[in-house]
């Protein structure tokens, strides 16, 4: 068992829409510096309970805390101690690299000199540093995925959470950006990531599937597959998802 | 007669100063399940917008069944059925209200076109009176390939149907398809998802507005036999960097959850355990593997990027 405390908790969490359960009573933990996949068929609920966990709905039932905070309570908290990037390109397209990356900063209420250590640091990283004064709008796909990335930690959040963060991305691409999430990991960020592309279950710690609002699977990915038999992780989810009767409307 | 349904010949277009495409050509046969697989950004939207009319190429020519996108637009636009990536359809219409629309726009009615689409519409006829916009994605996607069959088009042009879309219900779709494609419908499909081109009767790879190479998923991947391994160990993170300076290896990059190696004709499997165990991996297991469309596109794009 991890020795750390859980940084991310969701108990008993539950979301109605009238008679409908779009998040029937999940409960997990994801540990500090974990990559946390977090699958499902469409419809199974999966955005729903990230919003929950962002701070951006209230819970019908249960509770999430996320770094100690309550997302219910204090969803102020929860959204300074997060970032979050969508496939979905959120930036604004007219303001440069570096604007982009200031205002973010400043949402954050960062010091100027923090916001200058931090994005020297990232665009060194990423290899954005020739590229401040560009326009966000005309940077080819893979340039600006790097962007929302550096965006969504600039404040060096303590959890990312990404969702389907390399939809359409180019192979290479896509390799490229679970460097970036493997090596944050490394160096203590806590990832919560949903993707379609199953090979990426691969390279997540811990995995759970989502079926018709409930937590279905959730282990490493070796456990799971050993535990059906099967070879790949694509196979898990065709297995485990096999199960839904929840129809897709 | 030929029995070319679809035919695109050195089509260029550009955006300002970026290149969208660059001397397109491919054909597609009659009858053909044909895939456009590549990234965001390779162009493949502005060749769908160019092939359904709405834009005309800036160079080259493109026809459907004989008939020229530009020179005979009107005429194309009624055997085709295209479904743009983006929603089209009217959101504050219910789901019959846009069907009949559109198989009316074509002189065309829902009992003519229903044998054509049941097997999409089955799921939506439980609700004919949900306003389009409430529909949840997969939803909106299977009544917008209702719509685009509504009047029986003998080419279909699907952009990105499957994007955002789970691995189960992307089966479900292409079974559709491949349905579609039996009944003798012509098939243009666009996906960024690699794996999907092994549903596909023969495929185009397409990146930076350039076709890569095109033919049977089989036949674009035979270039790889023999040049394809794969390696798995205890630490896939050490074993990662070691094979990047073990000799014989001319790429290697991660694979789901084995390490896939493009090498070279020199290429040892044993010299490169014996080096990996000199490099403190002792047990590293490499095997041949059955080269992917993915592994090819990597292949072929990273060479371009030298």
């Amino acid at each position: 068992m991890p020795v750390n405390e859980p940084i991310i908790i969701a108990d008993r969490l539950t979301k109605r829409f009238g008679d409908f359960t779009a998040v029937d009573n999940i409960s997990f933990e994801v540990y500090p510096g974990e990559i946390f996949g977090f699958l499902g068929a469409n419809g199974a609920g999966k955005t729903t309970a990230m919003k929950m966990l962002c701070g951006l709905s209230r819970p019908s039932a249960g509770k999430a805390v996320i770094v100690g905070h309550d997302a219910a309570a204090d969803s102020e908290g929860v959204k300074r101690s997060i970032g979050y990037m969508s496939q979905r390109f959120t930036l604004y397209s007219s303001l440069t690299v570096g604007e982009n990356l200031e205002l973010f900063g400043s949402v954050y209420g960062m010091t100027a000199e923090e916001f200058a250590r931090r994005r020297d640091l990232l665009c060194g990283e990423l290899g954005l540093d020739g590229k401040l004064g560009a326009m966000a709008g005309s940077l080819p796909p893979g340039w600006r995925q790097k962007l929302a990335f550096a965006a969504a930690t600039i404040h060096n959040p303590r959890v990312l959470f990404l969702d389907e963060p390399t939809g359409g991305v180019d192979p290479v691409g896509r390799r490229g950006f679970w460097e970036l999430i493997c090596k944050a990991a490394s160096e203590g960020m806590t990832v919560f990531v949903t993707t379609h592309y199953l090979d990426e279950a691969e390279y997540c710690d811990r995995v759970s599937i989502m079926v018709d609002g409930k937590i279905e699977a959730l282990d490493t990915p070796a456990s799971l597959k050993s535990s059906l038999g099967v070879s790949t992780m694509d196979e898990v989810f065709r297995r485990v998802a096999a199960s839904a009767s929840r129809a897709d409307n | 007669m030929s029995d070319t349904a679809i035919n695109v010949s050195g089509v260029s277009y550009s955006y300002g100063d970026i290149k969208a495409l660059d001397k397109v050509s491919f054909a597609v046969r009659s009858g053909e399940l044909f895939g456009l697989i590549g990234p965001d950004g390779a162009g493949k939207s502005t060749l769908y917008r160019i092939l359904a009319t709405l834009a005309g190429p800036m160079d080259g020519s493109a026809s459907i069944l004989g008939l020229d996108v530009v020179g005979e637009s009107r005429r194309l636009r009624s055997i085709i059925g295209y479904m743009p990536e983006k929603f089209s359809l009217y959101p504050d219409m219910s789901v019959m209200e846009n069907l009949r629309f559109f198989a009316s726009l074509y002189g065309s009615d829902v009992d003519e076109c229903y044998s054509l689409i049941e097997p999409v519409f089955r799921q939506l006829a439980r609700f004919p009176d949900r306003m389009a916009g409430a529909l949840s994605g997969g939803m909106k996607q299977k009544l917008a390939l209702s719509c685009a069959l509504a009047h029986r088009p003998s080419v279909l042009l699907l952009d990105e149907p499957t994007t955002g879309v789970d691995a189960v219900s992307r089966s479900e779709f292409w079974e559709v398809l491949r349905a579609l494609r039996d009944g003798g419908m012509t098939i243009l499909v666009s996906t960024s998802y690699m794996d999907e081109a092994s549903m596909c009767d023969r495929v185009a790879m397409i990146d930076n507005g350039r076709v890569l190479a095109a033919d049977t998923p089989e036949a674009l991947v035979a270039c790889m036999d023999g040049s394809l391994y794969e390696a798995r160990s205890g630490d896939m993170y050490r074993l990662l960097a070691a094979l990047r300076s073990t000799p014989g290896v001319a790429d290697c990059y991660t694979f789901g959850a084995s390490i896939h190696l493009a090498v070279t004709d020199d290429f040892d499997s044993e010299a490169a355990k014996r080096h990996l165990a000199a490099a403190g991996i002792p047990d590293a297991d490499i095997v041949p593997a059955k080269a992917t469309i993915e592994d090819l596109f990597i292949k072929l794009t990273s060479h371009a990027g030298q």
